[in-house]
């Protein structure tokens, strides 16, 4: 997520890798579905040599190294019995057989095999997009491209521009429609809430909008205080309550001074909470429910802040917080790090919500509108 | 998704023994399967491959493919290789006899270092000793008060010093005040921090040299999805870990990164955070964190749970009016009013190995609804009715239904489970772990096939759980068999 910092060179380096690398794929593409008879042939050499693959590790297990490896200067066993070495002679003839004759005078790329298919999918799941996803889509180079030599970039730079193609379709900017709109943050414990609230305040507030923060998080301790020094920081106005006062009478407050001091935007904050504590939940659906009293519509944007580390865990937040507090969006927080956040893909799917912004850090500035176009070339990235 | 690996194994192996013998092909896929779940379980992908080549070589032998279930015997063996792998357990704290211990504690932004000092210092009160808590967070805003007010609610003391902007001279100082003050434990709570931040690894590097600690421990969020093997291994080369603990385990986050942090650390894992109050922290169970991960229940931590919300002697006074018949609906109540509390029934049943299907059913409102009415129904029965339910004719009951605000047929049938109910409490409360097994399974049973009148707890739909005829009529069998045991004792 490097990437992410410095906007120009991605951007030309994606442009310059992504238009060559996806020409050539597609075309290949196109090739096959011009082809039909040829189809069945592409998988038909490999699945002989897989059938007789169990028969020959019996004989020999250094024998069933020598179809999966694929560099043929690269002899699986070199002190191995005359067998062995018979078979690596036979590594040349073998690949030849295993490739797709369109394929057979090409001299880069690679075969794609089982073996190809494993560090496509290491890669893939790398990216914390799960399991599922990430064997359809493996699986769909595997029925595409089985036997046929390719680049692992080619693909992986299709792969990029379909991630980008899925992604970009929801820009969705925030929908801030009254005065004063009221956007509501939730999700789990230590996700990022307060600190993404400060970010997104200032980032308003540069906006020229007039911002009032409501501390929510009535919960946790010192968390009012988090909020009171990011207010302080940004110069807004804060409506905080006493440790452990009902967070709706907060969120009512907060809006209730928005309207008085006619602000742009009302930001609530709310404590953190795990989707499977239902009581808690329920608490969510009552500040909804007191804000909507105060304003008709609001809140106008409910965000869910995700942490970019989380994994497969991120699924049931979004469902357990979309049912519960009618999420309209996401804030992917601590994406600085080594994270992907791959797993907005089948959020994305499953819940059609947007990622709104993203958090980059610590400091005030530390946040952007998401851009489907680095986050795709960023997720796949070495 | 299967709700868990046993049952997805299960289905599995049900499709492949239609083809006759189990051969090393047809296993591939029951790994397959072992190795998807554990990817849904968040375990990071490397850790995976490796872990698959250890359970692949046990499976692949002639034991498991001969054995009638397969299935069990593949899960047994992945149940077996993940306790090995993040055993042994090792959950004490290592205090020195002389000279304050010191434990630092780091671990990324909001994976909950600040709340587990909390929760470490709870637990060394609970074993008199008082440790001296030292805000080293000088990053995120009013981290030092967080610290302070659980030092107040602790009644722990706090060392900070708002005005300085290092780190290492704050550690310092607070141990120097440690040994004025004579504690035994200091416990530093440092800044969270990207593990590819190298400054702030530098940093955290830097204090781990001049304050040398004693323990250094690793917080890891429960949810951490496949970077934990990156960011574990950055922590551990920057700083030689002596444990980890895993935090926010209360939620329905699987943990399979503990699986990665202990993959690429080697360190034990120490105890892991199962909610936000100070006591929700609890030694490292290896069996139960496999089951987790495995998603198959734990029972363990059912018992756990249950203990918590009945108390001993409570629990002792039901079981013997349970087991004397004494049982009456006043009991059936109180029970109902204790597992009615909102996620609680669900939370058990996700807890209890193989009732995992029962979660969601029990979790609905419609659920919530049943034994609300429940309630109130027994609430507008007369004491008398209540110990002894057979009084109720048809004009009381149409008086109990009324007083409720539902139809009559919800008092009969509530009286028909009750009366169901009964005999099989009395088996269980009174009988051996045998029949208690016995007579778990037979209420699994009735519940999932739905003719067992338990329909306060049941919503409408399938339960998910199929059974075949010659389940169903063995099912019924028993029932009979206890209907007529109890009808011999009545007489």
């Amino acid at each position: 997520m490097v990437f992410w910092r410095s906007k120009k060179k991605v951007d030309d380096s994606a442009a310059e890798s992504a238009s060559p690398s996806e020409a050539p794929v597609q075309g290949e593409a196109e090739i096959q579905a011009e082809v039909p008879p040829e189809q069945p042939a592409a998988p038909a050499p490999a699945a002989p040599a897989s059938a007789a693959q169990p028969v020959a590790s019996a004989a020999q297990p250094v024998a069933a190294e020598a179809p999966s490896s694929t560099a043929a200067d690269d002899p699986p066993a070199k002190k191995g019995g005359l067998f062995a070495r018979f078979k690596s002679g036979l590594q040349k003839t073998r690949q030849a057989l295993n490739t797709d004759i369109r394929d057979l005078f090409k001299d880069e790329g690679r075969l794609v095999d089982d073996e190809f298919l494993g560090e496509l999918f290491a890669k893939l799941i790398r990216t914390d997009m799960g399991a599922g996803p990430a064997e359809e889509l493996r699986d769909d180079i595997a029925k595409r491209y089985r036997g046929r030599k390719v680049q692992l970039s080619d693909i992986i730079g299709s792969i990029t521009e379909q991630t980008r193609e899925m992604l970009r379709q929801d820009a969705a900017p925030l929908n801030l429609p009254g005065t004063p709109s009221v956007i509501l943050v939730v999700g789990v414990n230590g996700s990022g809430k307060t600190t993404s609230i400060g970010k997104l305040s200032n980032h308003l507030v540069g906006q020229g909008k007039k911002v009032v923060l409501g501390a929510g998080d009535t919960f946790r301790a010192a968390a009012v205080e988090q909020l009171t020094i990011w207010s302080q920081r940004i110069g807004c106005d804060i409506v905080t309550g006493k440790p452990g006062a009902d967070p709706a009478s907060v969120a009512y407050q907060t809006v209730d001074k928005a309207i008085e001091i006619g602000a742009d935007v009302a930001i609530i904050d709310t404590a953190g909470r795990l989707q499977t504590q239902s009581n808690l939940m329920q608490e969510l659906d009552k500040i909804r429910r007191v804000v909507s009293k105060k304003i008709e519509n609001a809140p106008h944007e409910v965000l869910l802040v995700l942490d970019a580390t989380a994994g497969q865990n991120a699924l049931s937040q979004a469902s357990g917080f979309s049912d519960a507090a009618g999420c309209t969006g996401i804030v992917l927080a601590k994406l600085d790090g080594s994270a992907r956040g791959g797993v907005i893909l089948p959020i994305r799917r499953q819940f059609q919500l947007p990622v709104k912004f993203v958090g980059l850090g610590e400091s005030i500035e530390d946040i952007a509108p998401f851009d489907a176009d680095q986050f795709a070339s960023a997720l796949f990235s070495d | 998704m299967f709700d868990s690996l046993s049952e997805g194994l299960q289905s599995a192996f049900k499709s492949l023994r239609g083809k006759g013998k189990l051969t090393e092909g047809n296993m591939r896929e029951g790994l397959d399967i072992v190795q998807r779940s554990l990817l849904e379980a968040d375990v990071s992908y490397p850790v995976v491959q490796d872990f698959m080549q250890h359970v692949s070589e046990r499976a692949l032998g002639k034991k498991v493919l001969l054995s009638l279930r397969p299935e069990e015997e593949l899960v047994g063996i992945v149940q077996s290789e993940l306790t090995a792998i993040l055993g042994p357990v090792d959950s004490s704290l290592h205090l020195k006899t002389e000279g304050p211990t010191i434990i630092m504690m780091c671990g990324l932004q909001g994976s909950g270092k600040t709340t587990t000092c909390g929760k470490l210092s709870q637990l060394l009160k609970e074993q008199k000793v008082t440790p001296l808590l030292v805000a080293a967070d000088l990053q995120r805003p009013a981290a030092i008060e967080q610290l302070k007010v659980i030092g107040q609610q602790l009644d722990v003391p706090v060392y900070a010093e708002p005005d300085n902007k290092n780190p290492v001279e704050v550690c310092n100082n607070g141990v120097a005040r440690a040994k004025e003050l004579g504690s035994r434990v200091v416990i530093l709570d440092t800044a969270g921090r990207l593990a590819i931040d190298e400054e702030l690894m530098a940093e955290l590097a830097k204090i781990d040299k001049k304050v040398s600690p004693d323990q250094v421990y690793l917080v890891v969020d429960g949810m951490t999805g496949q970077d934990a093997v990156n960011s574990a291994d950055a922590f551990n080369k920057a700083l030689e870990l002596d444990g980890v603990v895993m935090t926010k385990l209360d939620g329905d986050a699987r943990g399979g990164a503990l699986l990665s942090v202990k993959h690429v650390t080697g360190v034990p894992i120490k105890f892991i955070g199962t909610g936000e109050h100070f006591d929700a922290l609890e030694p490292f169970r290896p069996e139960g964190m496999a089951s987790r991960i495995l998603q198959m229940g734990d029972i363990v931590a059912a018992a756990h749970e249950a203990h918590r919300i009945v108390d001993d002697r409570e629990r002792e006074e039901l079981e013997a009016k349970m087991a004397s018949g004494d049982f009456t609906l006043d009991d059936f109540k109180n029970m109902m009013e204790k597992v009615s509390k909102p996620g609680l029934m669900g939370r058990m049943m996700g807890l209890m190995p193989g009732m995992g299907q029962f979660k969601d059913a029990l979790e609905s409102d419609e659920a919530a609804g049943g034994i609300r009415q429940t309630i109130g129904a027994i609430n507008s029965m007369t004491a008398e009715e209540r110990r002894n339910p057979k009084v109720i004719d048809s004009a009381r009951r149409s008086r109990i239904a009324k007083g409720a605000g539902v139809q009559t047929p919800v008092i009969s049938q509530l009286i028909k489970q009750f009366e169901f109910m009964k005999p099989m409490m009395q088996a269980m409360a009174g009988g051996s772990v045998m029949d208690r097994a016995k007579m778990m399974s037979q209420l699994q049973g009735a519940m999932s096939q739905g003719n067992g009148s338990l329909d306060g707890l049941r919503t409408k739909g399938s339960t998910g759980k199929r059974l075949s005829n010659a389940e169903r009529a063995k099912m019924r069998k028993e029932r009979e068999k206890l209907k007529r045991r109890k009808k011999r004792q009545g007489k």
